[in-house]
């Protein structure tokens, strides 16, 4: 055994600095007096901030730390920028509308970056032993989180989350004993050359598609999505707008970490699961939300729908030609799918008032007559989500279903296409509710609200004109 | 000296897993589930402790470790809101859990 070196802790600088602000941040907490936990939130940005300043020096490094436990590359650099991202947003969020709902407790940020450090571990992950530690650390706060709001019981909203998060991770665990047994290492890369050793395949066939059930869970990927939008409308609506963010980007990024790493020998067993789990995804997604009349539950099955446009990145995955492009187009609409979605809830919680009202779509009528900025706002986010030019969304479609066809799966970008054709019905409604009919529509002032909702509306249209930028940053974020 | 051969214990873990997934599937009351989920963990650990002495390598047995303190930190959690639920509902019957609509 080798003594911990220099190197080893540089590996997930980050994630170290995160984890050792949040404990502090635990601490002081104690000394801030109830009513003024402004400050929390604020140290909490704060550290986030410098967490953010120590990963962009990492841009471009790449190393292995603790006997290969983890990994440091452009793809962990990649996801953990944008997991600050959503950890920041969250803040933003939670600050005005935890004060307004009376929820407001210093242990809401602490929690936040918790999670957020786990989902930063799970990037940085290169063991199935890390990848559980970090499926539990973001899991865990996210629960409690879940169950935040006692005045509108969201503790139901938070057990259903957490029984069902626990299920996913027996499968996850079980999956990995199954990988375990099959090849005798617990290390990606050791998987990797074991499995193309020509070990016991079922074994690892039926161990990878348990991981790939409780990842399911993670991301909320049909037929594993019954929780989410449960669990998305009853929590607090920051805490779904970070959740259906952050823990979305931690759980597809260790898929595809563990996926392109791992189990490429396997890719002939694994692709057509794939496959039929990101065709379900994008079907039962958008149909499902057509008959939505709450905007939470609408953006719920947005969410399950833009899950299963993400896994069909994952599809070509076994292919050595096409799996750097499309896990470049994976990551590429996983910012995508976080700017607009981030953009989307503060829209909506700018309209919520207490108790659950406010937040029916028909409570967005007459938006554009009284809020012109908030309405422009949330067309460009709807707009986004169908795909349509000029916003990010379109740009990341366009990449994804590149990739898929590359890797010569045209019938899935057919149903791709044909399920953000059918999704323009539910997202327009929103727009045209907006913009033509009439209505009374009262919002609360809250400036991390509309901080956030111009951040991300410039951003998605913004962005959209230089692309190709973005999407080298995306492809130089390889796997090593 | 003769010993188990390692198929058996895997195939006992497959049959305790299964009893634990359908627990969780089947049962109504939120601590049978939990305990469901607690079985499916255990049969994992099984799984880990029997080829860790096939391969006589540490890391299964590391990785029951983890489980174990894992699911601790889920049992403090997990029962901390079965408890309010209890209190706010005076019962935990999952099907009482109905307000919010699937």
């Amino acid at each position: 055994m080798t003594q911990p070196q220099f190197t080893d802790f540089y590996t997930i600088l980050p994630f170290t600095i995160l984890v050792v602000w949040a404990c502090l941040l635990l601490l002081a907490d104690l000394f801030i007096p109830r009513g003024r936990k402004g400050i929390t939130a604020f140290l909490a940005a704060f550290g986030l901030a410098g967490t953010m300043g120590y990963t962009i020096t990492q841009v471009g490094l790449s190393s292995i730390g603790f006997n290969g436990m983890v990994t440091l590359d452009g793809f962990s650099t990649f996801a953990n920028i944008l997991l600050i991202i959503s950890g920041l947003f969250g803040i933003a969020l939670a600050y005005g509308y935890t004060q307004r709902m009376g929820i407001e407790r210093g242990e809401y940020y602490t929690l936040l970056l918790f999670s957020v450090s786990g989902m930063m571990l799970m990037a940085q992950a290169a063991d199935l032993i890390i990848v559980f530690l970090a499926l539990e650390l973001l899991s865990i706060p996210l629960y409690v989180l879940a169950a935040f709001n006692r005045k509108t019981q969201s503790e139901e909203a938070g057990v259903k989350y957490f029984l069902l998060g626990a299920f996913a991770t027996g499968f996850v665990v079980y999956g990995t004993a199954l990988v375990y047994g099959a090849t005798g290492v617990t290390s990606l890369s050791g998987i990797f050359f074991a499995a193309s050793n020509g070990t016991s395949g079922l074994l690892l066939s039926i161990g990878a598609a348990l991981i790939l059930v409780g990842f399911g869970f993670k991301v909320a990927a049909v037929p594993f999505h019954m929780w989410t939008p449960d669990v998305y409308q009853g929590a607090p609506t920051s805490v779904t707008a970070f959740m259906s963010s952050g823990a979305k980007i931690a759980g597809f990024v260790a898929l595809m970490r563990v996926f392109a790493t791992a189990f490429p020998s396997i890719s002939a067993d694994m692709t057509g699961i794939l496959w039929a789990m990101s065709a379900l995804t994008m079907i039962v997604g958008n149909f499902v939300a057509i008959s939505q009349t709450n905007i939470k539950r609408l953006l719920a099955y947005s969410s399950i729908a833009h899950a299963g446009y993400i896994l069909m990145a994952f599809v070509p995955y076994g292919n050595k030609d096409v799996v750097s492009i499309s896990i470049a187009a994976g990551l590429f609409y996983l910012l995508t799918y976080v700017l607009t979605n981030f953009g989307a809830w503060a829209v909506v919680m700018t309209l919520e008032k207490a108790e659950g009202k406010g937040l029916e779509i028909s409570d967005y009528s007459g938006l554009a007559k009284k809020y012109p900025a908030l309405a422009a706002a949330m067309a460009v986010f709807m707009l986004s989500f169908i795909g349509f030019p000029p916003t990010l969304g379109m740009v990341g479609k366009f990449y994804l279903f590149r990739a898929v066809i590359a890797g010569g799966f045209n019938g899935l970008a057919v149903i791709g296409v044909v399920t953000s054709l059918i999704s323009a019905y539910y997202y327009l409604r929103v727009v045209v509710n907006m913009y033509m009919r009439e209505g009374d529509p009262t919002i609360e002032q809250d400036p991390g609200l509309s901080f956030t909702a111009t951040c991300t509306a410039v951003a998605t249209v913004a962005l959209s004109f230089v692309p190709q930028w973005l999407f080298l940053l995306a492809s130089t974020a390889l796997l090593r | 000296m003769n010993t188990v051969p390692v198929d058996y214990y895997v195939l006992l873990s497959a049959v305790l897993f299964t009893i634990g997934a359908m627990g969780v599937l089947i049962r109504r009351n939120p601590l049978i589930i939990f305990m469901s989920i607690e079985l499916m963990l255990n049969a994992a650990n099984l799984v880990f402790v029997a080829y860790a002495s096939v391969f006589k390598s540490f890391s299964g047995q590391i990785f029951v470790f983890f489980v174990i303190a894992v699911a601790a930190a889920e049992v403090a959690v997990g029962l901390a809101l079965i408890v309010q639920i209890f209190k706010a509902k005076k019962n935990i019957n999952i099907d009482e859990l109905n307000s919010l609509k699937g």
